[in-house]
């Protein structure tokens, strides 16, 4: 049995609210069955908009979806049957769990017993059996939310939609949410098109991940992918942290190129870069730099530490180094004594391949 | 269980609830005195003249106080036959008294109220007492005229009796106690409160009806616009609130009057031809179109404040989850905006079932409410006692609405802003 690899299109969507600026630019997207995708980005990226559009709450202002090979636009939200977590929930609140979780169903006119079938299942699903009588108002925030994910899945949709449901919830819930969602998507092989802003998120999550900026897909790919090899400073700098050097390619050869900083002269992996004289930024992630490195490293410079903060598991170490004094080093705590001290100068190494030459920001 | 429970003292060894006590008696002393101001002021305007209202209306003092011997003499008396001598004995005395205090005029009055016919023997009898021997009061008395030796008569100023009396609100439902002592119908010519009462209900009914019909899009509108249009719509609403309600009723006037705006439109487009052009003022239609248009705030105002509250992605969520627009609202919408269409009915149910002004000058013969016949009384008839028991009534009708009203949806259901 064959994937649908396009079973969500999207097939050269704009998006305009008020005829003057574009939301969403030229948006081409294919999403696959079975898929977790998340689309990532700042506020006021598009990456709302485009679940709206999905959902049939927004129409494309130009382009096309298309849904299982269905061109959808002229589709109103409720013959789409895609089912929709929102971001406040959206429970009724003058309808118990059980109402709530019926309704789907009622409207679909799916006799009583397969109804209460179904709900059983989906309350089991996210643990919740024994709530169905309640009131969405005496739920916590984390049953609430489990009993929006129930509903959104109790009629059985191809599709689900997941508008930054994790938003309302504290740090600790929030992360074994991440898990449960996870699990569920696993178990039932529903497609899931979630948004969010949290990249921990994101990366916790999604099989692959749309970075957007600015309403383009900035990126999409896989999370290791999308935090190991971004391919632009935009991803590099919203996913995880970063350290960057502006520059000038000087110099490209065997893979590699010669940028020349303010102080001096570095190697890189030239990812967006062609030839001399370009402008670039170099992308560094902070545990890819080791302090007193050994002698295969090509890059190895001296840095001042400026500031050490404990951080338990490891010690973010601040360096001025190569003009750069925002540089940041992830050191782990173990035994063996490094002079860690503030205004000691170190020796740093890193790979040319780790260091990535993207786009001048 | 309990008797073993060791008191818990304070740090201080003081029990401490006798503590807890002593610490809120100053934030109770300090709460009083805040809602002091308030608690004064309703007590002198309300409390006191509603009590004052309920007084007057069953009081029936002043007949019992123009004749007290006359009074204590009938107790004995069956009420069969003609009183003995010492009933007109005693009636004679008083009257004689009231002749001097000259309030023999009042009396005859409040008795012409309970029976017809005795405003001109009391006359009579003032004429010829003057002349009257001493003794056998009851010939003399009797001699005066024919109705004096009726004992009709004499079992009416009995009734009279009683300090306190309900006749006011059997009056006020069109009924009358006889002279047997039994509740009947007036007669079906002069019953005229009832159809008060009813037309009263009906038109605070539909009023209320058409402001919800009216007032819920407009709300629901209020509610989802984006904040610029919806202030200009929300001044719009309001601004007929800022009016005069007499101003707003005199533009009514002008309106509907038969060669009046909208008369003149409906002739200009050919609707009603010009010879025979629409009644719209002073019958009931001027009551609705006018008492609607100036109730609508109400309505709309409770409304807004709920749907206000609504998160528009409960609708979305009914949608996504398969509901039709309808039934997303029918299901999801409607049911959550209960609480402010029940304060809304309410509030609009409760002003017009007492509304006075408007029907007034608007309502005419056919559109004119209890209220109306409330302030005709007061003003003009003078029967303040009547009013009063009137007024009582229609207090009394909305206390059994909010009542009905609890019962049915839950007064903490209720949400006004």
């Amino acid at each position: 049995m064959s994937v649908n690899k396009e079973f969500v299109k999207f097939d050269k969507v704009d998006k305009s609210y008020d005829g003057k600026v574009l939301v969403v630019k030229d948006l081409q997207l294919d999403i696959a069955e079975g898929e977790f995708i998340t689309m990532l980005g700042p506020s006021g990226s598009g990456k709302t908009t485009c679940l709206m559009m999905l959902a049939g709450f927004e129409t494309p202002t130009n382009g096309e979806i298309y849904l299982d090979g269905n061109a959808i636009s002229s589709i109103p939200p409720h013959k789409r049957g895609i089912g929709m977590v929102f971001q406040n929930y959206a429970l009724f609140p003058h309808m118990t769990v059980y109402e709530n979780l019926a309704f789907p169903l009622r409207v679909r006119k799916i006799p009583k017993d397969e109804a209460d079938k179904k709900i059983d299942k989906a309350l089991s699903m996210v643990s919740l059996q024994g709530f169905a009588q309640r009131m969405p108002g005496q739920l916590s925030g984390g049953q609430q939310q489990r009993v929006a994910v129930a509903r959104s899945l109790v009629f059985d949709p191809q599709l689900v939609l997941m508008d930054e449901p994790l938003g309302a919830l504290d740090k600790n819930l929030r992360e074994s949410m991440q898990y449960e969602i996870k699990h569920i998507h696993e178990n039932i092989g529903v497609t899931v098109v979630y948004v969010t802003h949290d990249q921990s998120e994101a990366l916790t999550m999604s099989n692959r991940i749309a970075v957007f900026n600015d309403g383009k897909v900035q990126q999409l790919s896989s999370p290791d992918e999308l935090y190991e090899k971004p391919v632009n400073s935009f991803v590099a700098e919203f996913i995880g942290e970063n350290n960057t050097f502006a520059g000038e390619v000087v110099d490209i050869s065997d893979g590699k190129c010669k940028v020349k900083l303010s102080t001096a002269e570095i190697l890189a992996n030239p990812i967006s870069v062609n030839g001399k004289g370009e402008k670039t930024t170099i992308s560094l992630r902070p545990e890819r730099a080791l302090i007193n490195p050994s002698d295969k490293m090509d890059n190895v410079h001296k840095g001042k530490i400026k500031e050490v903060i404990y951080h338990g598991d490891h010690t973010r170490v601040r360096i001025d180094i190569l003009g750069n004094s925002e540089f940041i080093l992830k050191v782990p705590n173990s035994s063996s004594n490094l002079d860690i001290k503030l205004g000691n100068e170190i020796k740093i190494g890193w790979n040319s391949e780790d260091a990535r030459a993207l786009d001048p920001k | 269980m309990s008797s073993e429970n060791k008191q818990i003292l304070t740090t201080d060894g003081i029990p401490l609830e006798v503590s807890l006590k002593k610490a809120e008696k100053k934030n109770k002393i300090k709460a009083f005195l805040l809602v002091a101001p308030l608690l004064l002021f309703i007590i002198i305007t309300y409390v006191f003249p509603i009590g004052d209202m309920l007084m007057r209306s069953v009081d029936d003092k002043m007949v019992t106080e123009m004749l007290p011997k006359t009074y204590k003499s009938m107790e004995k008396w069956d009420g069969k036959e003609l009183p003995p001598e010492e009933v007109f004995k005693a009636f004679y005395t008083d009257f004689q008294k009231l002749i001097e205090e000259e309030k023999e005029g009042k009396l005859s009055t409040q008795l012409n109220y309970t029976k017809n016919g005795f405003k001109s023997i009391i006359k009579k009898l003032r004429r010829k007492s003057k002349s009257f021997e001493e003794g056998n009061y009851k010939e003399q008395i009797m001699a005066v005229h024919r109705r004096w030796a009726d004992v009709e008569y004499w079992r009416a100023i009995k009734r009279r009796a009683p300090a306190y009396t309900y006749q006011k609100y059997l009056k006020g439902m069109d009924m009358y106690e006889n002279e047997k002592g039994k509740i009947v119908n007036v007669p079906e010519d002069r019953r005229v409160h009832r159809i008060l009462w009813l037309r009263t209900l009906e038109i605070a009914f539909f009023v209320t009806v058409f402001c919800f019909l009216m007032a819920y899009p407009i709300a629901h509108l209020l509610a989802t616009l984006p904040m610029k249009y919806s202030n200009l719509l929300m001044i719009c609403v309001l601004l007929p609130f800022w009016t005069s309600l007499l101003v707003r009723t005199a533009s009514w006037m002008i309106l509907l009057q038969q060669q009046g705006i909208v008369n003149d439109f409906f002739v200009m487009i050919g609707l009603v031809s010009d010879d025979n052009r629409l009644e719209m003022m002073f019958n009931k239609t001027g009551s609705y179109v006018a008492m609607t248009q100036i109730l609508l705030p109400f309505m709309v105002l409770p409304l807004y404040s709920v749907m206000k509250t609504i998160s528009p992605s409960l609708m979305r969520a009914g949608k996504s989850l398969g509901g039709t627009p309808f039934v997303a609202f029918w299901k999801v919408y409607f049911p959550l905006t209960i609480p402010g269409i029940g304060a809304g009915c309410l509030l609009v149910f409760i002003l017009a079932i007492g509304y006075y002004i408007t029907p007034a000058l608007v309502g005419g013969a056919s559109g004119t409410l209890i209220s109306n016949q409330i302030a005709f009384h007061m003003k003009s008839t003078l029967d303040w006692s009547f009013a009063s028991a009137m007024g009582l009534m229609l207090l009394s009708g909305v206390l059994v609405i909010y009542w009905l009203y609890n019962k049915l949806v839950g007064i903490d259901n209720i949400k006004l802003g």
